[in-house]
């Protein structure tokens, strides 16, 4: 076990640091002058131009620039932004915090949920189980940005029950301007855990260990919680944090389809604008996320279940 | 074309009639976006702002957007864009990944390795923010979007495909092909292409679907396709001030289009890949594909 955490730590360790390169690289593969680049096309007084080629270090060699952009990095500078001529790092944090709270909440919802349909299915066969996987299949191909439309024309536009856009202040103003996106970003992912959560279910109240169970008189509910679910637990989570990882990066269009001052959005209009700081700072940020929630995702799965080849993927 | 490559190579397998349903909704659209502009005589681009969001009548069966053009016009020539895109992204990544693949399973040793290690990193980006990097780099465009969704997809398709050209490697056939002196190139453009086909084909399938969702996001957020020319993803984006006026038509007859496609590309892909034995398929960890997608 040890040895697969190190394995780990060590692959995690790698693939952050190409990946950071990878993002970094991206500005010198810009056609064109990189100056121009980080002006975003407007010409510059000579001062200015001074002033840019000394903080981007553009007269030295590329490999020096990348690491003193790590290092920075890293010590949590992510230089300034050309639009805003606010520092990347105090904008990023800024926003993080509706992502998480927006992905945290889809993934709350993907969870309780996924898991409470996809036990109803299981337990009741006939019309509920039915009507599950049929509305099921059909939720598990709409993207978000398909169900935030339908969400905002039905909950927002013609019930009227919640916001359709922005992100509100209080407490409970945040929450119900985040629920109609968290419900826009999880749906799919929803349906997937029921699913997931009803075939695993049924295949383990088939297995013979429960059926013994269920014969020797223990409590049904006990025996669905103790033998059928235990089971179950890992491939949903497995799933579920797969979902939340694919979040990440879908959490942007959500976030743009209501208008939310999160990362993604930012992102978003960032690339429009050429913002090239915050292009690089907001991806490392994403791709960092990206890489360690599918990194615990995979220890999480070797670590609930032992019969994981701990050497099975490299 | 590829529709109808995959409408003949499934009637030898026997699709099932939900396979089957999904094939001829393929072909329809694929007809219908080839036939487009022949089907109605709006100009797709023409816009009257006293139609805005008007309701269907004689000669526009969808009625209008909010800058009064013709709906089903710009659905059909959006068809195109729409299909051609997914078209280029699956041809770059299943030939690329194909050719990597097949390279690092029949030399092995440190080129796999290399290949397997490279890989490893290339799961690190999500599709969406490769692309949103590589527009913010060479500015939003279809072509620029295709290529970064071409790469994003090549760890999946080049893992899943490594892993079956070794198995085929070890196969007597091409060990007798060895041996009668055959060279590596033909062997494997002649025979291990060939036997992998219909895993190849399947996944083209499956992944056509995922590089549709993933195109029509990129152009959501005008990264991708510009407006005004039509294109479902555009036309999501471009519906969405109507919606909150209470105006669905366009986001919701785009989007619609998206997941019909989506699905029928979906249930075909899945059911070509259990005609080739292929259990659990790699896909970008996807909501829609359960418990199958590779740990990204």
């Amino acid at each position: 076990m040890a040895a697969y955490l190190m394995r780990r730590a060590l692959m995690l360790a790698v693939t952050l640091l190409v990946s950071s390169f990878v993002v970094f690289a991206g500005l010198s593969l810009a056609p064109g002058n990189p100056l121009a680049t980080l002006s975003g096309g407007r010409s510059l007084p000579p001062e200015s131009v001074a002033v840019l080629v000394q903080r981007y270090h553009l007269n030295e060699p590329f490999l020096v620039r990348y690491v003193t952009w790590l290092g920075n990095a890293v010590r949590g500078d992510l230089g300034v932004s050309i639009i805003l001529r606010q520092d990347v790092s105090d904008l990023i944090s800024a926003r993080s915090g509706t992502t998480i709270a927006l992905i945290l909440y889809a993934a709350l919802i993907v969870l309780v949920g996924g898991v409470a349909l996809g036990l109803l299915a299981a337990l009741r066969p006939g019309v509920v189980d039915a009507i599950v996987v049929m509305s099921t299949a059909l939720v598990v191909a709409v993207p978000p940005f398909v169900a935030a439309i339908v969400l905002i024309g039905v909950f927002a536009v013609r019930l009227r029950w919640l916001p359709a856009l922005g992100n509100g202040a209080g407490l409970w103003e945040q929450i119900r301007h985040l629920t109609l996106p968290a419900l826009a970003l999880a749906a799919a992912a929803t349906a997937a855990v029921a699913r997931v959560t009803r075939t695993t279910v049924r295949e383990e109240l088939g297995r013979e260990h429960v059926q013994t169970a269920i014969s020797r008189g223990l409590p049904y509910a006990a025996v669905v919680r103790r033998h059928a679910l235990r089971n179950a637990a890992v491939p949903i989570s497995t799933l579920a944090g797969m979902t939340v990882a694919s979040m990440i990066a879908l959490a942007a269009v959500v976030e743009r389809a209501f208008s939310l001052n999160g990362l993604g959005a930012y992102l978003v209009s960032a690339a429009l604008s050429k913002d090239f700081a915050v292009v690089q700072g907001i991806s490392l940020v994403l791709v960092t996320a990206f890489v360690l929630v599918n990194t615990l995702v995979d220890v999480g799965a070797a670590l609930l279940d032992p019969r994981i080849k701990l050497g099975g993927r490299a | 074309m590829t529709a109808l490559a995959l409408l003949g190579r499934g009637r030898r397998g026997g699709l099932g009639a939900l396979g089957t349903t999904a094939a001829v909704v393929i072909v329809a659209a694929v007809v219908l976006a080839v036939l487009g502009p022949a089907l109605t005589s709006a100009d797709p681009d023409a816009s009257d702002f006293a139609n805005a969001y008007a309701p269907p009548g004689p000669g526009h069966r969808l009625g209008f957007d909010g800058q009064g053009r013709d709906l089903l016009a710009r659905l059909l020539t959006g068809a195109r864009t729409s299909l051609l895109g997914p078209l280029w992204v699956v041809a770059l990544s299943m030939t690329a990944g194909t050719l990597i693949a097949i390279a690092a399973a029949w030399f092995g040793g440190w080129l796999d390795s290399v290949v397997s290690a490279a890989l490893d990193v290339m799961f690190a980006f999500p599709g969406v923010l490769l692309a949103m990097l590589v527009a913010a780099v060479f500015g939003p465009g279809l072509s620029a979007a295709v290529l970064a969704l071409s790469v994003a997809y090549l760890p999946y398709i080049a893992r899943l495909l490594r892993g079956a050209a070794l198995a085929e490697r070890r196969k007597p056939y091409v060990q007798a092909l060895e041996v009668q002196g055959a060279g590596s190139v033909a062997i494997c453009l002649r025979h291990l292409v060939p036997n992998l086909m219909p895993l190849i084909a399947a996944q083209a399938t499956l992944f056509f679907g995922y590089a549709m969702v993933d195109l029509a996001i990129v152009s959501y957020f005008g990264l991708g396709v510009r407006p005004p020319t039509a294109d479902w993803g555009v036309m999501v984006a471009g519906g969405q001030p109507g919606v909150l006026q209470g105006y669905l038509a366009e986001s919701l007859l785009a989007g619609g289009c998206i997941v019909v496609l989506v699905v029928a590309f979906n249930v075909l892909g899945e059911r070509l890949s259990d005609d080739c034995g292929q259990g659990g398929t790699f896909g970008p960890s996807r909501w829609w594909r359960p418990g199958r997608g590779g740990t990204a």
